[in-house]
């Protein structure tokens, strides 16, 4: 029953999400409304986090598999994908090492400037 | 034979999926190494067992459709681990916040810079403009600004797999050595699969890169909008 419930509560977040995707004017996806949402819910203490955490936990277990059906659409896509392999792999590489430098040093230069601010 | 007992059975696409994606948890952990990431090992078996008994992805897409399905709930759900690690953020703010959106920006820029710099077109680029952040959140990002959600999951994946096998020689290169920052380094740059590795290195790196990860998405999502 503990089951049922939860995913009825992260199934009704879903459908509230929906409504605003449908209806609020912005190109944001209806998952990160209901991220929101949840997350609001949780921290004014609407909802109790034993409402929602053991269903809320297997369903990131199991979310790799989701994305398995969008990564297999790729079999429909050589055509397309081919010929801009190499530039997006160069760019997916290179991007990556820069965004880990970046907010890396950045983070801790914070840190390191707060922790000398408070000697 | 094969293929028409396929097309009479609802579920034959789950089970192809969750096969897969078994085969590629148990190489994972045999061969210890990022690169054996058991999502891409799922994908690379699924296309192979199109390509072998020549099924159309259409077919396995419609017996596959409840994985699909069941994405927008389980983002829904990324808000209570990041409820859960809540005051890791509030003790740090400061160099949680400027580490993670100084990421975002930097990821943006870089790839917008590469896009152009390759003549790259437009659909392409929104579709990796999200490559940083979870799979969740980025395909359906890039599929709602009108790129090609399959091109974002295939370029976040690789994004994690990069991150995961080169974090700790780039933190070494780059002398980033405070715990918080490494993790908040990984979780910006690798969301999730990147993650893994920094739980390797610790629990502080582990803590603060999952806590990147659903952050970072949000703040992606507003940011992007300047780049689409």
């Amino acid at each position: 029953m503990k089951y049922v419930f939860q995913f009825g509560v992260i199934l009704a977040i879903t459908f509230i999400a929906e409504m605003f995707y449908r209806y609020l004017p912005l190109p944001v996806p209806a998952s990160i409304y209901g991220l929101v949402i949840m997350l609001f819910l949780l921290v004014t203490g609407i909802i109790r986090l034993d409402w929602v955490k053991e269903s809320a936990r297997y369903l990131i277990l199991i979310m790799p598999l989701m994305f398995i059906p969008a990564g297999a659409k790729l079999v429909t896509m050589g055509d397309m994908i081919l010929p801009v392999l190499f530039p997006v792999l160069i760019t997916v590489f290179v991007t990556t090492i820069i965004v880990m430098v970046i907010s890396g040093r950045v983070t801790q230069f914070i840190i390191k400037k707060e922790s000398k601010n408070d000697k | 034979m094969i293929n028409n007992i396929l097309e009479n059975s609802a579920y034959w696409g789950i089970a192809v999926s969750v096969v897969g994606y078994g085969i590629g948890v148990i190489l994972n952990k045999k061969l210890k190494t990022g690169i054996a990431n058991p999502l891409l090992i799922s994908i690379v078996f699924v296309i192979a067992v199109l390509l072998v008994f020549n099924i159309d992805y259409e077919k396995y897409r419609e017996s596959s459709e409840i994985l699909s399905w069941l994405l927008t709930p389980a983002t829904v759900c990324l808000a209570v681990p990041l409820y859960e690690q809540i005051h890791l953020l509030k003790k740090n703010y400061k160099a949680v916040m400027g580490g993670i959106i100084s990421g975002v920006f930097a990821s943006l820029i870089s790839v917008a810079l590469f896009c152009l710099m390759f003549g790259l077109d437009k659909g392409i680029e929104i579709s990796l403009l999200p490559k940083s952040i979870t799979t969740a959140i980025g395909m359906s990002l890039a599929d709602e600004l009108g790129g090609i959600d399959t091109l974002a999951a295939a370029a976040i994946i690789v994004t994690g797999i990069v991150g995961n096998v080169m974090c700790r020689g780039v933190c070494k290169i780059f002398k980033i050595t405070e715990p918080v920052a490494v993790g908040i380094a990984i979780g910006t740059s690798s969301h999730a699969v990147g993650t893994s590795k920094a739980f390797e290195i610790g629990e502080v790196e582990g803590a603060m890169s999952s806590l990147s990860i659903a952050v970072a998405g949000i703040i992606t999502v507003a940011a992007i909008q300047i780049f689409a």
